[in-house]
């Protein structure tokens, strides 16, 4: 119990951080209705990226500005592979994030890792400013949950704002029914390319928030966050979609499903032992879990249905 | 208004599918002009209003929309200058959209999506009026999923955001085949109304031939890809059911005629 209890502040955090790649791949899941894979590739860009010029020097906003922009570029690639040469979204997506492997470890200098020393840079979030807080060395605001909270609500507010404009509601369109959206003069290609590179960006900010965080950036840092975004997209859904029906209210239930995700992961290492190699496995598992519950209970219902109907 | 001029189509070319699904075909309509068109299944009706709308390009002539030749610009361009009703009712609005945040899409067509806040204060209370037009009680439900309406609440609503932007041309396929008779005839009946209100140049595919003689002002047959039946004015109101399915049969040379027409 100690163990997971000493574990959670940093648990919650990084659950926080992997929200905001969660929020952003809400955009292509759910908005947009593609299935986009690019993210596995964009989440490391982003990651790398920050990394990289961290140790060039540049200010930490500067580093999360250009990581956004590097993984909007990413989403570009994707939405030219889509619309304008007419490959399936998702194998787009995963052409991408092909490319993505070799741009990403080019990025870092042909290495597979580089390392962030917190003592040589000045970060937005680390795991050590957690227990600095703790100790009381740093203010209570440096805290990686406060800071990443309040980055999480002003990404959720531009987004609030964004997706009532006229230009956020014809992207809106465009997801819900194509069909629609073009019969009113809706250019679908173009919003679907937005869509792409806006939510490929927040994945790679995203990125660059984790290599912080975690004291490095590692080509494989990406491998398996669409499995960690659909988690918490859907736990978000499962556990307040009847409560949140506000825009706004949803990504924010998008963001608390990472948060409950990471809480069930680090539960069931603190408590059960387990070699981290499983992770992938068990991360697997409960997203398939959570996938299952929806249409379980539908079941369960009907089948309910029926034995009143008999008796 | 609207010109068609010699255009062609077929699909599937040179595979054992192929199809003509239009011939040649020339059509002029005059600003206002109500034009109903009947015609049996694969007689090229659809295929017209899906050329004319930018949803297929043509392959041969051209069509000018108010002097504008919209033959080569996509689908989403030509809305612009064009308003339409489908079909099926659940494929002119967007079920998980708001019914004013759909009139809102619909108020902008045609023009720039800006950053602009996407409904105003002056918005709701426009959406409002017209919605009234309806006579459907949406006024009341403005801010309900239009995936909780029915089918031809969905359709009135199409009805509204195709036309919430005066089109050039309002194209009407099949739009209340779709519908029970009862709803059916208040969908024709709001038509009617926001037709004759804006003086819209309206092309009305229908399989009900009494509703293509009672509505309009010209009324044109298809079979084979081409327009064989061209009736308008004085001669259109004084048509009866009977004169058209004669008419049909001369057209497209068969007995059997009667039947497919009736049926499709």
């Amino acid at each position: 119990m100690g163990s997971f209890i000493n574990a959670l502040p940093g648990a919650l955090s990084q659950g926080l951080i992997w929200g905001i790649m969660a929020i952003g791949l809400y955009i292509t899941y759910s908005i947009l209705d593609l299935s986009d894979l690019t993210v596995d590739g964009s989440f490391c860009t982003g990651g790398a990226v920050c990394a990289m010029m961290l140790v060039g020097g540049y200010n930490v906003w500067v580093c999360l500005l250009v990581s956004f922009l590097a993984g909007m570029l990413a989403g570009f690639v994707t939405g030219i592979f889509h619309t304008k040469l007419g490959i399936p979204a998702i194998l787009s997506g995963i052409l991408t994030q092909l490319g993505l492997w070799s741009v990403n470890l080019a990025i870092m200098g042909m290495k597979a890792n580089q390392a962030l020393n917190v003592n040589n840079y000045d970060m937005l979030v680390s795991l050590r400013y957690l227990q600095d807080v703790a100790k009381g060395i740093r203010p209570i605001y440096q805290h990686p949950l406060i800071t990443v909270g309040l980055f999480t609500a002003g990404i959720i507010l531009v987004l609030y704002w964004f997706f009532g404009t006229e230009l956020g509601s014809s992207i809106r369109a465009t997801g819900a029914n194509g069909h629609m959206a073009r019969a009113q003069g809706i250019n679908t290609n173009r919003n679907k390319m937005l869509g792409l590179m806006l939510a490929n960006g927040l994945v790679a900010l995203s990125g660059a928030l984790l290599s912080q965080f975690q004291g490095f950036a590692d080509i494989n840092m990406g491998r398996g966050a669409i499995v960690i975004g659909l988690a918490a997209i859907i736990i978000g859904q499962v556990t307040f979609g009847k409560l949140f029906r506000n825009f706004a209210l949803k990504l924010m239930s998008i963001s608390l499903g990472a948060v409950i995700y990471y809480i069930v992961i680090q539960a069931v290492i603190s408590f059960l032992d387990i070699n981290s190699n499983y992770l992938k496995l068990i991360s697997a598992l409960i997203v398939a879990i959570f996938l299952a519950v929806p249409n379980l209970k539908l079941k369960s219902q009907k089948s309910g249905g029926k034995e009143k109907r008999n008796a | 208004m609207l010109k068609i001029e010699q255009i062609s189509k077929v699909f599937n070319p040179g595979t054992v599918n192929e199809k003509v699904a239009l011939n040649q075909l020339s059509l002029h309509l005059q600003p206002g002009d109500f034009v109903t068109v009947i015609g049996g299944n694969g007689a090229g009706k659809s295929t017209m209003l899906n050329c004319v709308s930018g949803l297929y390009s043509v392959d041969q002539g051209s069509i000018l929309i108010d002097g504008v030749d919209v033959t080569a610009l996509p689908e989403y361009k030509r809305a612009k200058y064009i308003g339409r009703v489908f079909q099926d009712p659940m494929m002119g609005t967007a079920a998980t959209m708001q019914i004013e945040e759909n009139l809102a899409l619909a108020a902008r067509r045609g023009k720039k999506r800006t950053l602009k806040v996407g409904i105003t204060k002056q918005d709701r209370e426009f959406y409002k009026e017209q919605l009234k037009i309806l006579d459907l009680g949406l006024e009341e439900r403005m801010t309900a999923k239009v995936g909780l309406l029915s089918g031809g609440q969905r359709q009135a609503l199409t009805l509204l955001m195709a036309t919430l932007q005066q089109p050039k041309i309002l194209l009407l396929d099949e739009h209340t085949a779709a519908l029970d008779p009862k709803t059916a005839a208040k969908v024709l009946e709001a038509t009617q109304r926001i037709v004759e209100k804006n003086n819209l140049t309206t092309l009305m595919i229908t399989h009900n031939m009494r509703d293509a003689i009672t509505y309009g002002n010209r009324l044109i047959m298809m079979y084979n890809g081409r327009i064989v039946v061209d009736i308008s004015g004085e001669k259109k109101k004084q048509l009866t059911v009977e004169q058209l399915l004669n008419l049909f049969s001369q057209a497209s040379g068969s007995d059997e005629a009667n039947d497919k027409l009736l049926l499709s």
